[in-house]
């Protein structure tokens, strides 16, 4: 039934909002996405974007139909496992970055590292600078995240999200809030994450030029999937 | 998969602690009064009980035992009870009242292993006088020293010591009611006069004061043998064994025993002070019920303002779940925080419960009190620190498990 190159698939997806009325947000998304792609997702503000990303991260369990990851069927499975789950196989760019305000930027980056416990403490932060240091933050590491730009807290969101090697990377608009040259900083990394270490990223997208470069483009309207 | 145990959760309930020194300063504050209030609280009700309790002590034994006055029977009863006997002649018979061979029984009763201390008394009305005026009374023949030891009477005597007493064969420890009404000082002399005529001349070597007016007025204590000369009799005539135990509340527990023991009539410090006990009674209740409403007002104080520390963080437990801490990591980084906050506050409480309590112990407030009864009682203090911790923890516990449950994504909706 699975087929290994497939990395997620969902299957008659709805999902309904009560509040303030009861509404479908999402109807019959059925759609799979093979290992090492590059997805962009786009649509109009209100088509359910977000929304879908956060049913296909397991951080919304609310919803109807069923979802495959990793060769795991996610529907239904217990609250411990995906958080599991999200530690090692995921990592998610919050359309609001989402940080830890309390903690440096270095901090936020390793936390889900150190939670993993897959690597000692020294060679996680070793990873974390380099990963900052590749989205231009290395003079920012230890600044508490309480006290950095838009842009800045943008992309030490995208650091946190890729300190595991997830199998999957999923964005919500993960380069909103950066100027061109982050924005193509941001996109190479991807580029390179999907076709050189087989990760596979979904990146919701306002921005044409970013949709049109990646490999293939999800379109919704009305919480349905048009192409 | 999993090589290495970085500590993360502690170190992130560590951060959350000291990024907001002020917020955990206020929340351990929280707890320090409430656990200050439970303890100073229940020090003072229970150093009210005690003071109230050794004041009604101060004269009446756990246990008396004596031989009550007894009507003598008819003298031919009828076996058929549904008979009336006509020739009856109920008198009080005159041995009635005197306790055979008393040396043996308090020998008997020294070996029970719950007994503290007995010793024998012998009571009689008497008639202060001093020319003439006159002050009705009782006296108390004792044994001087056990009767110290047995209800600490060195420490209400305002005059004069106990020992005086058994130093002087004819002394009398005069109460300081009857003192006032004869216009007597220590060591001035006072005639006593028996019911039975017997008349004595004695020295007054110390004044007592138990602040029990009742008593001031008219109890006095005289050796044991000029006691026994008031009354005409021998040397081996007792009225009353006096008996302390380990447990005053258990006195009524060992009437039974007691009278099958010995064979005569015994009566607690209940009976003999219903009121005095009923108004202990009411204390207690009075003090359980306070207790638990301080227990409830401290414990509700407590929970909220880590309840409301917890709810603060609800943002931080989202990212937290989103980038896969489990319910249970979320649960044990905000108990510990919660547990943390108590230890401290738990400590700041303990100490401020006790300079309260100091505090309050250094009131002078006077009469037969002297300073204000309260004290440092160890229990509450163990009782405080249980309670906080237990408080603390599911001040921790309740709102994490609550947020922990939940999808994060539903804690950002809100
Ligand atoms: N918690 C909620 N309760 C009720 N309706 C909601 C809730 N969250 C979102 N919606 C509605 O669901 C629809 C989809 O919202 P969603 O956030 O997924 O849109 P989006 O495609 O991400 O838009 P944007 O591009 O502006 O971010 C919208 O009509 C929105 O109003
Ligand atoms: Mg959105």
């Amino acid at each position: 039934m699975t087929d290994s190159t497939i990395i997620l698939s969902t299957q008659n997806v709805g999902k309904y909002f009560y509040e303030p009325e009861k509404f479908k947000v999402l109807t019959d998304i059925s759609f799979d996405i093979k290992r090492g792609e590059f997805v962009t997702m786009v649509g109009k503000s209100g088509s359910g974007k977000s929304t879908l990303l956060y049913l296909l991260s397991t951080m919304d369990t609310d919803y109807e139909g069923t979802l495959l990851f990793d060769g795991e069927n996610l529907t239904k499975q217990k609250k411990e496992r995906l958080a599991e789950i999200r530690n090692e196989k995921i990592g998610f760019v919050f359309q609001f970055h989402y940080l830890l305000p309390e903690f440096s930027s270095l901090k936020n980056v390793m936390i889900p590292a150190l939670k993993l416990g897959k690597y000692s403490r020294e060679e996680i932060e070793e990873k974390a600078y380099k990963t900052l240091k590749m989205l231009g933050l290395r003079d920012q590491a230890l600044k508490n995240t309480s006290k950095l730009s838009g842009g800045q807290q943008q992309r030490v969101a995208i650091a946190r999200a890729l300190i595991n090697n997830p199998k999957i990377i999923m964005g919500d608009e993960p380069t909103g809030n950066l100027d061109s040259k982050n924005t193509s900083i941001v996109f190479d990394i991807f580029k390179q994450l999907t076709s050189e270490f087989n990760q596979t990223v979904i990146a919701v997208t306002h921005d044409n030029d970013f949709a049109k470069a990646s490999d293939r483009i999800i379109e919704m309207a009305d919480g349905r999937i048009i192409v | 998969m999993k090589k290495y145990k970085h500590n993360i959760n502690a170190e992130i309930a560590y951060t959350h602690l000291f990024s907001k020194k002020k917020q955990t300063f206020i929340a351990a504050l929280g707890v320090t009064v409430g656990i200050a209030i439970f303890i100073f609280m229940n020090s003072l009700m229970n150093g009210f009980e005690v003071a109230s309790i050794e004041g009604l002590f101060k004269s009446t034994p756990h246990l008396r035992i004596y031989k009550n006055d007894v009507l003598s029977k008819s003298l031919i009863d009828s076996p058929d009870s549904t008979k009336v006997n006509l020739i009856s002649n109920p008198k009080i018979t005159s041995e009635s009242k005197k306790i055979i061979n008393p040396i043996s029984l308090l020998k008997t009763l020294k070996n029970e292993p719950e007994v503290m201390g007995v010793t024998p008394n012998v009571s009689a009305n008497v008639f202060y006088k001093n020319g003439d005026s006159e002050v009705s009374g009782r006296v108390s023949g004792v044994i001087i020293e056990e009767q110290n030891a047995m209800f600490n009477l060195q420490s209400y005597l305002v005059d004069g010591g106990y020992a005086n007493l058994s130093g002087y064969q004819n002394g009398i420890i005069l109460g300081v009611g009857i003192a006032e009404k004869l216009n007597l000082k220590m060591n001035d002399n006072v005639t006593v006069t028996s019911a039975l005529g017997v008349n004595k001349l004695m020295k007054i070597v110390a004044l007592l004061e138990t602040g029990n007016k009742a008593v001031d007025k008219t109890l006095s204590y005289i050796n044991l043998p000029v006691a026994q000369q008031l009354q005409k009799q021998s040397p081996s005539y007792i009225t009353d064994i006096y008996v302390n135990i380990n447990d005053f509340e258990k006195a009524k527990t060992l009437i039974s025993k007691y009278e099958n023991l010995t064979g005569y009539d015994v009566e607690d410090w209940e009976t003999a002070n219903a009121s005095a006990a009923a108004a202990n009674k009411m204390r207690k209740m009075m003090a359980f019920a306070i207790s638990l409403s301080i227990m409830l007002v401290a414990a509700f104080g407590i929970y909220n303002i880590l309840n409301m520390t917890i709810m603060e963080k609800l943002n931080d437990i989202a990212i937290l779940k989103a980038i896969g801490f489990s319910g249970k990591d979320i649960v044990r980084i905000f108990v510990s925080e919660a547990i943390i906050i108590g230890i401290i506050g738990i400590l700041f409480g303990l100490i401020l419960a006790f300079i309260l309590i100091i505090l309050m112990g250094n009131m002078w407030v006077g009469g037969d009190i002297g300073f204000f009864p309260i004290r440092v009682f160890p229990k509450f203090f163990g009782v405080g620190i249980i309670f906080g911790l237990v408080v603390t923890f599911f001040a921790g516990f309740i709102p994490a498990r609550k947020a922990a449950g939940l999808d994060p994504i539903s804690i950002f909706r809100k």
